[in-house]
């Protein structure tokens, strides 16, 4: 019997060479992310000072409803095809392989997001020390997003078309993530201390890391019966 | 022992399954219980497995014992012995053959019969670079057998086995569980056709 970091493993490598056979599925939250952003100064008008006050809730909204959006397709193909039901009677750990599948998420969906938000955020005239604080908050609430939005993604497994039902399960736990993301960035654009921040989400983070994949795996034996 | 005492369940269609008396320390026991049970045709093997709907039936209502102690309670252990051909063949079809059964070596223990070799067998080693979406249904079936072949466990469920085979197909499938079975493995499988198979054999029909 392979071992368990072996059954990690191998979901993430897997769903990340689906991932790359596909990368539309990868690209298209990207884009939304992009077009967001850069669509809000268009509305709102482009004085340097309303950019600057409103870039952080700006690309933490847009990055929120990315990754809702990518959420939507984490189990789903593999309910369709039947490899959810072959993953369910596999004697690896149902948790360690949802670890697995989103892990692959996190590096396909928030990753990229956290990479290519330094260009957007220029554009909000952010100086380059307010960046740095915002890829962190960025990288640490996406995890958390991942990890909690695969909760919402086992339950509405089965069921057409539920990703407005997602949405509506996933926001009141993603919403304290956007706040506090948001307000650490607002107060490192004004010198403010917002290390309190990064700790609270480090530590969202940490929960949801210990406590998801088992809620993910209960969820997934709930809506296959 | 391996022992399989299936009870008989009201609902429609048929099922058969071969039960060998062999080696090893398995006993196997599936009975409804007094509970209104609509078995299909697939009830059975899918119960068993322990996934899908319809098929949580068997479970719900009756209970599957293996060596006298519920499934649900050793979830864990019996997927460890077990491998599922379901009537969804559960692999990707953006990947190759390889790639695929890659994959599900680490799901399970492995054994150690060459890759190569199965391939051969089920005559689908000219396929390995191909991406499963390609080839015919038949062949992904085929490929779905791989994957038994390539796993070591001794239970094998196999829900429609036949589905999409040509004649040919039929009689290697047929040979294939044969095969197991003769090796101290057993197999539960839920059929529409007849099955000619030369083993200690139980069959359940279920009308």
């Amino acid at each position: 019997m392979p071992g368990i970091f072996y059954g990690l493993a191998a979901t993430a490598k897997r769903d990340l060479l689906l991932a790359w056979k596909r990368p539309g599925d990868v690209l298209n939250p990207l884009f939304f992310f992009a077009m967001v952003c850069t669509l809000f100064p268009l509305a709102v008008g482009p004085s340097a000072e309303q950019l600057e006050f409103s870039g952080p809730g700006v690309l933490w909204v847009a990055a929120l409803l990315a990754t809702l959006l990518s959420l939507n397709s984490l189990f789903l193909t593999d309910y369709e095809d039947g490899s959810l039901d072959q993953l369910l009677v596999s004697p690896q750990p149902l948790p360690v392989l949802v670890l697995g599948k989103v892990l692959a998420h996190w590096l396909t969906s928030g990753l990229p997001l956290v990479f290519v938000s330094p260009i957007l955020a220029i554009t909000y005239r952010m100086p380059l020390s307010v960046v740095g604080v915002m890829m962190l908050t960025l990288g640490l609430g996406t995890i958390s997003l991942s990890l909690l939005g695969s909760i919402g993604a086992a339950l509405t497994v089965g069921l057409h078309r539920g990703t407005a039902l997602l949405s509506l399960l996933i926001l009141p736990l993603a919403m304290p993530i956007m706040i506090l993301g948001a307000n650490a960035v607002s107060l490192a654009s004004t010198n403010d201390v917002y290390s309190t921040g990064i700790w609270a989400l480090g530590a969202y983070a940490i929960a949801s890391l210990s406590l998801a994949p088992y809620a993910t795996a209960a969820a997934l034996r709930i809506s296959n019966e | 022992m391996v022992r399989a005492s299936p009870g008989p369940g009201p609902g429609n269609g048929k099922s058969s399954r071969s039960e060998p008396e062999a080696s090893g320390e398995r006993a196997v026991r599936a009975s409804p219980g007094p509970g209104p049970a609509r078995l299909d045709e697939r009830v059975v093997a899918d119960g068993l497995a322990g996934s899908r709907s319809q098929a949580q039936a068997l479970i719900r209502t009756g209970r599957v014992l293996v060596d006298d102690v519920p499934v649900e309670k050793q979830r864990q252990t019996f997927h460890g012995d077990l491998v599922w051909l379901a009537h969804r063949t559960g692999l990707k079809g953006d990947l190759t053959l390889v790639e695929n059964l890659e994959f599900e070596r680490s799901l399970r223990a492995h054994s150690n019969r060459d890759p190569e070799e199965v391939y051969e067998r089920l005559g689908i080693s000219r396929l390995k670079k191909l991406v499963l979406r390609s080839l015919s249904a038949g062949q992904q079936r085929r490929v779905a057998l791989a994957r038994m072949l390539l796993s070591d466990v001794p239970l094998w469920f196999m829900d429609e086995p036949f589905t999409n085979l040509d004649r040919e197909g039929r009689a290697l499938v047929m040979e294939l569980v044969e095969d197991h079975c003769s090796k101290g493995g057993m197999c539960v499988m839920a059929a529409h056709q007849d099955v000619d198979i030369d083993v200690p054999t139980t069959r359940v029909k279920i009308q």
